[in-house]
């Protein structure tokens, strides 16, 4: 049965990379949740781009712009159709998650949150969805507020009803952990933001290249993912914003592309999306990301679910065999991610040692320190999977594991 | 040659006799559980070096003329690599520690623990150990 999964899906040679060796070894690559790797179809866009298309977007009256900007627009219908938001202007392009995390708390801090207001997030944040807010507070005068975590590494929700109250103006928190891989029940904490009136942001960044997302569905406010994490290129992100929010939300960056007219005392903004992409924006990581989307697509979210859903449960199965390894992040629903530690042996050894034998784990706090400090430990081993991966990547992450124990002991 | 040089040398002609990584990282292993252990009175925060992924503890001590450190990490990987640093500039004069490029580590295969992308502590524990040899020259 579970073979007959593993059979439905083998993408290998659409990616280049995975055919490297390292350190003499085949590549064993399991360091998904950092990066994924890169189709060929994507690498093709960008130097397509670049053999054909390459002018700057929006401003020229020549062929090349226009050609370069209906790619860039055309990459913009795409994302809409992907995260099934309502307008297209509701797509704006950013750097990365980072950025469209700090865009939000930078235009909350300075438009919206005043004193006595209050942020939530929670304990199973990455960084970048705790230090903005941090920022956005010190700056507004608003207080932070946390939804904590269980043991298995879920949200408890058991103060919820105090912890998101009138006073609450926004919520910002993570699809799918990065740490753990827990995917989190977003639509409870929207439906209480609801009740009280507050906006929600979801981090999306760990979730699109594992499920489909709709937007209006789940009637987020905000929702931010990373290009790099969905097999495209890096540099590229997008913030989703409700139309009415981008609208009343004062502009981050000024420059030019953002502008209707500018004297020198005053300026008038551009419309949505433009009033929220200042400058060149990263041409062809937009259109790299059209066509990660299209490769998405092209394999099926049906497909990738399933391999996923059993590289997760075959290696689950084969760590736990191990002696002394524990597993952080139980939850029953959980993205293709396992964080563990092997008694008594420090991550960064682990990491050390797969490394030399070709397999790339991420090792450390996965910037979640606030998820270590509540465990007491100092980092994890992290193996992520993609639907990419296949039962010999699992073969040697185990092969590696037992060596490395072996090393160490 | 001063004996800094001298203890470099006998330790990348050790090196030379190793095989594979694996042989390598037992000795390094090996090594790091043969370091002379770290008083716990002095594994304090102001003695900790933070790593990103691995801690360092150093701590120096001078007598007649030659310094010596202490250290340990959490991490055993980067505790052998500690008593390969400090078999090499223990017991030798500050001015000679200041000056020391830690050339060895390059010539054995272990660059690449003292790269910033590992955030292991090792960088800054050797930029820490080159400012206290500084400090204790006079």
């Amino acid at each position: 049965m579970q073979h007959t999964a593993h059979r439905l899906l083998d993408v290998r040679q659409d990616f280049p990379i995975l055919a490297a060796k390292v350190n003499g070894k085949p590549l064993v690559y399991l360091d998904n949740g950092a990066t994924t790797q890169k189709p060929v179809e994507v690498i093709d866009s960008i130097a397509q781009y670049y053999q054909n298309t390459n002018a700057n977007v929006h401003r020229g009256v020549h062929s090349l712009s226009q050609m370069a900007t209906d790619l860039f627009e055309e990459s913009r219908r795409t994302v809409r159709q992907f995260l099934h938001a309502q307008h297209e202007h509701e797509i704006i392009f950013t750097r990365g998650t980072t950025e469209s995390i700090n865009l939000i708390a930078d235009c909350f801090s300075r438009a919206v949150l005043r004193p006595g207001d209050e942020v939530v997030i929670t304990e199973l944040e990455h960084h970048s969805n705790i230090v903005p807010w941090q920022m956005a507070c010190q700056r507004s005068g608003a207080t932070l507020r946390f939804i904590y975590i269980t043991e298995s590494g879920e949200w408890d929700l058991s103060q919820l009803d105090e912890v998101i109250n009138t006073k609450t103006k926004i919520a910002a928190i993570s699809h799918v952990s990065n740490a753990l891989g827990t995917i989190n029940p977003v639509e409870k904490i929207i439906a209480k933001a609801r009740q009280v009136g507050a906006a929600v942001l979801i981090d999306g960044a760990q979730a699109v290249n594992h499920m489909p997302v709709d937007v209006q569905a789940l009637d987020a406010d905000f929702y931010c993912f990373s290009g790099h994490k969905l097999f495209a290129p890096t540099g590229i992100g997008v913030l989703y914003g409700k139309e009415s929010w981008l609208n009343q939300l004062p502009p981050y960056h000024g420059g030019g592309e953002m502008i209707k007219t500018v004297s020198l005392r005053e300026t008038t903004y551009n419309d949505l999306p433009h009033k929220f992409e200042a400058g060149t924006p990263h041409i062809e990581g937009v259109i790299g990301l059209k066509a990660a989307i299209d490769y998405v697509h092209k394999v099926g979210f049906d497909q990738i679910q399933q391999k996923e859903q059993y590289l997760l449960d075959a290696a689950t199965e084969r760590l736990l065999g191990l002696p002394g390894l524990r597993i952080y992040g139980t939850a029953p629903r959980k993205a293709s991610v396992i964080s563990f530690l092997i008694d008594g042996i420090h991550p960064y050894d682990i990491g050390v040692l797969l490394d030399k034998q070709g397999i790339a784990v991420r090792t450390g706090h996965h910037c979640t320190q606030p998820i270590m400090d509540k465990f007491e430990i100092p980092g994890t081993v992290r193996a992520s999977f993609s639907f990419y991966n296949n039962d010999e990547d699992i073969d040697r992450l185990i092969a590696g594991l037992e060596q490395a124990i072996r090393i160490l002991s | 040659m001063n004996q800094i040089e001298e203890q470099e040398k006998k330790l990348i002609e050790e090196f030379e006799f190793l095989g594979d990584w694996m042989e390598k990282y037992e000795y390094i292993i090996d090594l790091g559980k043969e370091l002379e252990p770290m008083a716990e009175s002095l594994k304090t925060e102001s003695n900790k070096i933070k790593g990103c992924q691995s801690q360092v503890w150093l701590f120096p001590s001078k007598k007649d003329g030659e310094i010596h450190f202490s250290a340990d990490s959490d991490a055993l990987i980067t505790k052998g690599i500690i008593a390969l640093l400090l078999r090499v500039i223990n017991h030798q004069e500050a001015s000679a520690i200041a000056a020391y490029d830690f050339r060895f580590v390059d010539a054995i295969g272990l660059k690449e623990h003292l790269s910033p992308n590992r955030s292991n502590g090792l960088v800054s524990m050797i930029k820490q150990i080159k400012l206290y040899a500084l400090a204790l020259q006079n």
